[in-house]
Parts: C-alpha cells; sequence; structure tokens
C-alpha cells in the first residue's frame, strides 16, 4: 500500500467535495438544525395533555380532584363538558387526549367512606402518550386519595401506607436534552457518514471514471481507504460541533474520559463509513446507493437502536438482531460516559461488540470491492 | 401528448425494472419496515433489570421484592447485600433500578409507623425511568390493597381507564400509518429529487430537450410512474396491516387512497423542484435529506406536536406531512371520516397543488 497514491485518491474526493459548497454546508448544518430542533422542539416529557372534564357532581370535592388534576403541568383543562355523551367527540375531533369522568355522589359517597370510582376515556391512538398519560392518572388519583384519607378521615382508621423514596440518577430532572444529545451525535453519524461514503464508488462507475482508475497501479484497497478519509475529516468535525453546541446550549456534561471516547468514537465512525462503502460497492446506480443507504439508516436507527425505545423491551429475535447494528453498542457507550462518567472497563464489552463489527463490515467491504467493471 | 407521454412513463418503468435492486428498495423495504417497526417500538417496558438489598429480611420485605420481578416488567438481575453493590449495578449499567428495604422496615411498619423503600432510578433515559417509577407505585399500591395487615384501603379513588382508538396500546396499530408516511413523505422525494439531475448528469438531458417532448409531459412522466408505486406501497401496506396484523381500519379506504393522492403531490412535486435547482445527484441528495429530516421530526409521526413550544407548533403548519399524519392515523384507529378530517385534506390539496404548480414553473424554465 502507497500512502502517496491513497492521498492523490483522498485529495481528488476532497476536491469534489469542495466543489460542491451546498452539499457541504448540509453535512455541517444539517446535525446543528436537528439538535437544535431536538433540543427546543422534541420534548419526550409528555406534558400538557388536553383534557376535558365530565363533573356531574359539582361538589367541593370533586372539584378540587379536578383542580388537583389539571394545577399540574401535566394536565391542561381544555373543556368541562356539559354531558357525557359529547367524551366521545371530545376525544374524536381532537380537542382532548383525555377525559375524566366523576361519578354522580362523588363527594357524598367518600364522606360516607365509600370507595369511588372515577372514569377515564383516554385517546390510544399514539400509543406512547397514551400510556404516559395513563401513568400520570393513575398516579395523580392514588395522591389525591391518600391526601383526602389523612385529612378528612379520622386518623386511626387510616392505615399509613409504605412509602416508594424514589431518587432518580444522572439525569436527576429527566431532561430529554441530556438523553437525546448524545444518542443523536450516534444517529446522525451513521447516517451522514453511510450516506456520503454510499456514493462515491458508485459515482466514478455511473460516470464511466471507474476505468480509469483499474488500469491506473493504484490497488482497491488503495481507493477504499482514499475514498474514507475525507469523510472521517467531516464526520469528526460534525462530532465536535454537535458536542460544542450540546455543552453551550443545553449543558451536556461529558463526565468521562474524553480521549477514551474519542478513540471509540472514531472505531464507531469506521463501521458507519464502511457501511457507505460496502453499499456503494453493491450498488449500480448512485438512486439506488441512495435508497439502501437512507432506507437502510434513516428509521432502523432512530427506533431499533435505543435511541428513543428500549432495545430492553423489544422481542427476544429483534433483540438480538440489533445487537449487530455498531450503533446499538455506541449508544450505550455514549451514554454511559458522557452522563455516567463510566470508566473504560465499564463500557469493554461494548467497546469489543463494536470493534469486531468494524472489522467485520470493513472486511466484508474489502471483500466485496473488486477493481473490475 | 399522450403517446409521447406514455413513452416518457414507459422509459421511466424500463429504467426502474431494469434496476431489481430499486424495485426492492420501493416495495419490499416498506414491507419489511412494517413488521420489524410493528414489533420493535414500544414503550410498554418489560424487562427492566433490577438489583435488590433486602436489609429486612422480614416475609413481607420478601414478598415486595418478590413481587417485581412476578409483575412481568422487572428482571431480577442481582441480590446482594451491601448497598454499594447497588450503585455499581447503576452505574455499569447492569441495572435501570435499584431497590433497598432499609433494616428497621418490618419494625416500622408493625407500630404502624410510615415505612420507606428506596429505590434508584438511572434516569438517563427518561422515559423508561419514568415508566418504571409508575409501575413501582403501582406495584405498592398492589401490595397494601392485598395485604392481609392493612384496615383501610390503601387508596378510597379507583381508576377505571379506557383507551379508546386502539385499546392495547399496540405499537402496531401507531406503526401502520406512520410507515404509510414515510414511505410517501420521505422515499418518493428522495427518488424524484433526482430525476432530472440524473439526466443531466448522464448527459441525456439534451437529447430530451431536442426532442418534441414538452416540459409538462417530461415532468408527468418522471412523476407518475412514483405516484403508481406509491399507491401501490399504500395498497400492500393496507393490506398486510389488516390481515396480518389483524389491525382493525376503521375508517374509509376511499379517504385513504384520495389524501394519499394529495399527499403524493407536494413530495413528488418538492423532489422535482430539487431536482430543478441541483447540479449533481449528491448534492440533489443531501438537499432533500435536509428537507426530510426536519419535516419527519416535526410532523408529529414520531413526537407529539402539542408537546413543542407554540412558535414550532406555528412552523409545523407548513409542513404537509403533518396534515397527511394527521389523516392516515384518524383513518385507521379512530375511522374518522370528511367531517373530522376536511380541514386537513384541504391543507393537502392546497400545499399540494402550490408545490407542484411551483414545481412545474421551474421546471418549465430549467428546460428552455
Amino acid at each position: 500500500m502507497s500512502l502517496g497514491r491513497v492521498y492523490a485518491i483522498s485529495e481528488k474526493e476532497a476536491r469534489y467535495i469542495l466543489r460542491d459548497p451546498r452539499s457541504l454546508a448540509v453535512t455541517t448544518l444539517l446535525p446543528l438544525v436537528l439538535l437544535v430542533l431536538f433540543g427546543y422542539a422534541i420534548n419526550f416529557d409528555v406534558r400538557e395533555i388536553s383534557l376535558a372534564v365530565f363533573d356531574p357532581d359539582s361538589t367541593p370535592v370533586s372539584r378540587d380532584l379536578v383542580q388537583a388534576l389539571t394545577r399540574t403541568e401535566y394536565f391542561r383543562l381544555v373543556r368541562m363538558l356539559p354531558d357525557v355523551n359529547d367524551a366521545e367527540h371530545a376525544l374524536a375531533s381532537g380537542q382532548a387526549k383525555a377525559v375524566v369522568v366523576i361519578p354522580t355522589g362523588f363527594g357524598a359517597d367518600l364522606a360516607a367512606g365509600r370507595t369511588v370510582s372515577v372514569q377515564s376515556l383516554i385517546n390510544g391512538s399514539d400509543s406512547l402518550t397514551a400510556s404516559i398519560a395513563l401513568g400520570y392518572l393513575e398516579g395523580m388519583l392514588q395522591d389525591w386519595s391518600l391526601r383526602y384519607m389523612k385529612t378528612q378521615l379520622p386518623r386511626d382508621s387510616v392505615q399509613i401506607p409504605i412509602t416508594p423514596k424514589v431518587r432518580i440518577w444522572f439525569n436527576e430532572d429527566l431532561s430529554s436534552v441530556l438523553f437525546i444529545t448524545p444518542g443523536l451525535i450516534v444517529v446522525i453519524l451513521i447516517m451522514l457518514a453511510a450516506l456520503l461514503t454510499s456514493q462515491t464508488i458508485v459515482r466514478e462507475r455511473e460516470r464511466g471514471t471507474m476505468e480509469g482508475l483499474i488500469v491506473s497501479p493504484i490497488t482497491a484497497r488503495e481507493i477504499l481507504l482514499g475514498k474514507l478519509l475525507p469523510y472521517v475529516v467531516i464526520a469528526l468535525a460534525d462530532v465536535v460541533l454537535v458536542a460544542a453546541a450540546g455543552r453551550l446550549l443545553f449543558d451536556v456534561p461529558l463526565r468521562g474520559n474524553p480521549i477514551i471516547l474519542l478513540a471509540l468514537l472514531l472505531i464507531y465512525l469506521l463501521s458507519a463509513l464502511g457501511l457507505g462503502l460496502l453499499i456503494s460497492s453493491i450498488a449500480r446506480s448512485q438512486q439506488v446507493a441512495y435508497l439502501m443507504a437512507l432506507i437502510g439508516t434513516l428509521l432502523p436507527t432512530i427506533l431499533l437502536t435505543g435511541f428513543i425505545f428500549p432495545v430492553s423491551s423489544m422481542p427476544d429475535a429483534l433483540r438480538a438482531a440489533v445487537q449487530l447494528h455498531p450503533a446499538t453498542h455506541f449508544m450505550i457507550i455514549a451514554r454511559s460516559m458522557s452522563l455516567k462518567g463510566a470508566s473504560f472497563g465499564v463500557v469493554l464489552p461494548r467497546a469489543l461488540a463494536l470493534l469486531s463489527i468494524t472489522i467485520g463490515v470493513i472486511a466484508l467491504t474489502v471483500s466485496r470491492f473488486r477493481k473490475t467493471l | 401528448m399522450r403517446s409521447r407521454l406514455r413513452h416518457i412513463i414507459r422509459k421511466e418503468l424500463i429504467q426502474v425494472r431494469r434496476d431489481r435492486r430499486i424495485m426492492a428498495m420501493l416495495v419490499v423495504a416498506p414491507l419489511f419496515q412494517l413488521f420489524v417497526f410493528g414489533y420493535a417500538v414500544t414503550l410498554d417496558i418489560k424487562h427492566i433489570p433490577l438489583v435488590v438489598c433486602d436489609r429486612a429480611r422480614s416475609s413481607e420485605s420478601r414478598k415486595i421484592a418478590a413481587s417485581f420481578p412476578r409483575s412481568g416488567h422487572f428482571d431480577l438481575v442481582d441480590e446482594t447485600d451491601s448497598p454499594a453493590q447497588l450503585t455499581t449495578n447503576l452505574v455499569s449499567g447492569r441495572a435501570l433500578v435499584s431497590l433497598y428495604i432499609p433494616h428497621d422496615f418490618s419494625k416500622r411498619r408493625a407500630r404502624g409507623e410510615e415505612a420507606e423503600l428506596q429505590i434508584l432510578i438511572d434516569g438517563t433515559d427518561m422515559n423508561s425511568a419514568g415508566i418504571a417509577s409508575s409501575y413501582i407505585s403501582r406495584l405498592i399500591a398492589h401490595h397494601l390493597r392485598t395485604d392481609e395487615v392493612s384496615i383501610s384501603p390503601p387508596s378510597m379513588v379507583t381508576h377505571e381507564p379506557r383507551i379508546l382508538y386502539n385499546p392495547d396500546l399496540e405499537s402496531v396499530n401507531y406503526m401502520v400509518p406512520g410507515v404509510i408516511c414515510m414511505i410517501l413523505g420521505t422515499v418518493m422525494t428522495a427518488v424524484t429529487a433526482l430525476a432530472l439531475v440524473r439526466e443531466r448528469e448522464a448527459g441525456t438531458l439534451e437529447q430530451l430537450i431536442v426532442t418534441p417532448i414538452r416540459p409538462i409531459e417530461l415532468m408527468l412522466g418522471k412523476t407518475l410512474p412514483f405516484a403508481a408505486i406509491g399507491l401501490l406501497d399504500v395498497a400492500l401496506i393496507t393490506l398486510l396491516a389488516r390481515y396480518w396484523f389483524k389491525v382493525h381500519v376503521a375508517g374509509s379506504v376511499g379517504l385513504l387512497f384520495i389524501a394519499s393522492l394529495f399527499f403524493l403531490l407536494t413530495t413528488l412535486g418538492l423532489g422535482l423542484f430539487i431536482s430543478t435547482v441541483s447540479r449533481t445527484q449528491q448534492q440533489a441528495m443531501l438537499t432533500a435529506f435536509f428537507v426530510i429530516m426536519p419535516s419527519v421530526i416535526l410532523s408529529g409521526f414520531m413526537f407529539p406536536i402539542e408537546n413543542m413550544p407554540a412558535s414550532i407548533q406555528w412552523i409545523t403548519y407548513v409542513i404537509p406531512l403533518r396534515y397527511f399524519v394527521t389523516i392516515v392515523r384518524g383513518i385507521f384507529l379512530q375511522g374518522s371520516g370528511m367531517e373530522v378530517l376536511w380541514p386537513h385534506l384541504a391543507a393537502l390539496i392546497v400545499s399540494g397543488g402550490t408545490i407542484f404548480m411551483l414545481s412545474a414553473l421551474r421546471f418549465q424554465k430549467r428546460l428552455d
């Protein structure tokens, strides 16, 4: 392998990138735009769920319950329903995500020491919001009931309960930016890296410049390496930008050792770039390469690697399959090193898995790519 | 005109057919996605890894500790005597939740005092943490309800929830509309974005210009095959959802196709527009990607729009995908008809018409 020839290929590829300022702008701006969107716009913390209430009881006690539900940031009272039959319409029209129906005689029953049942209707179309809203309602009714029993019922008739003292670690405010930023770097890197490198080889084929490369003394490995290097630089620039912006705008911490994290990131990056090159050596046109990269990385990385949805709750077969995805491992590494300050020893098993995947991808690419037409 | 248009369409179809892989991308991929995502995407957390340190060692404390794994939501990964071991497990990610039962737990319970359980949750993933915490309160409430020593019910208000439209909170119900939106909203834009640049890069655009083909014919010829493939995808996904996943399609399938058609106008138009403002295929792809990503994120497909700040919510009104997501979900899950969906359909027609007109004008100029 001659470094001079590798450099020549890299220089040619770099010129191609630099000649097209718009593409370069996209590769650097897109990660920042996404970070700002995820930081400011996307709130996983489900808040201000629109709530409609039907309260035929309308006693001070029932009004106190309604207040307790809507005073918090979790629910926002949009309407008091005049009739129970309006409940379905309020949900179907999208006016409210949830409806609480308080039974008649609510206050009187409670005062008489009888247990009462409060009904709720929740729009389940968005199953994620619905399950969170359900959890909130459950907890708030429980809390309200406990407070009522403590204040309104005679002392010795009330069982003093077990209190779970829950403390949250590493991300005390359950802030989604802290969760998202390290994950976003992982997702963005693989998408951009695969998308960019997926074009490199197939472009030469489509334009007919591959023949020129074939007759030159340059070897297949030199072509691959030369094509890869400029994109390593671009991707690293993206990482620095997103990490710096995350630090400055959202106070995302880096509690672990930055050198080790950077080394692991490079390994991850190689697997992403290798994946792009693999696509590029399989595809016959830029269009197909683009679609393969887009379909292969966009949704799977967002949905399957634990970026948002936990891997642990997937079905067993799928859980095993996503272990082959480099982002699954690097997601855990990035999060535990930045938020938990995990040491190298703790992430070692993940690092080894990542390394073997990277070696596998590179080996596959080298074996697939031939200097032929 | 009609025969010229037919020839262009035939040429595009031959090009699509000649490369088998593109067919695979356009038809097989969406079906595969539906399978994978239908099973994958759920916040119903099932195997939360748990470590327990029970210092009380009473029958009640053992019962509480055992109730966690028995609920099906937690997997006991370790039992330990040292509280320090709890934190190690949390940092290493071996456990997400740790339960510590202090040694005076049973004594306090016996004396009728308030007894504490200490629970630590790894909050890195705030969704899982929030849900785990709500499972824990439910477990403890349940323990108190069935516990023989309690003299009063733990709660005088019981909750009877009813989930409408998607009673089991099945994620496939949520993913079917999602996959339809993704395939029409992203893949179709991506394919057409390359339409014109491809010809230019291959040098065949000049040939097309010297033929008597008019720009509008070329434009229709470039988009109609993909519109047809898009509608075929919608049909396949709907069939698969109906007969494999047993998703009950509550609304009108006809309306679904009408909405898809208008939505295709916007995505194909957008793709063509990008195609006219790009010089190379790479440029077109990255531009399309730059437009697609934010519109997917802001469309409400993955993240509810109500949770966004007001200023961003205003921005989402210019994203056609937003209206389409609402319509498709409405049809699939809520059985909504025109009376509820018409404003969204109107928005789609207006945006589709405008975008397609604009790109038609731009296309015309570009070819002259």
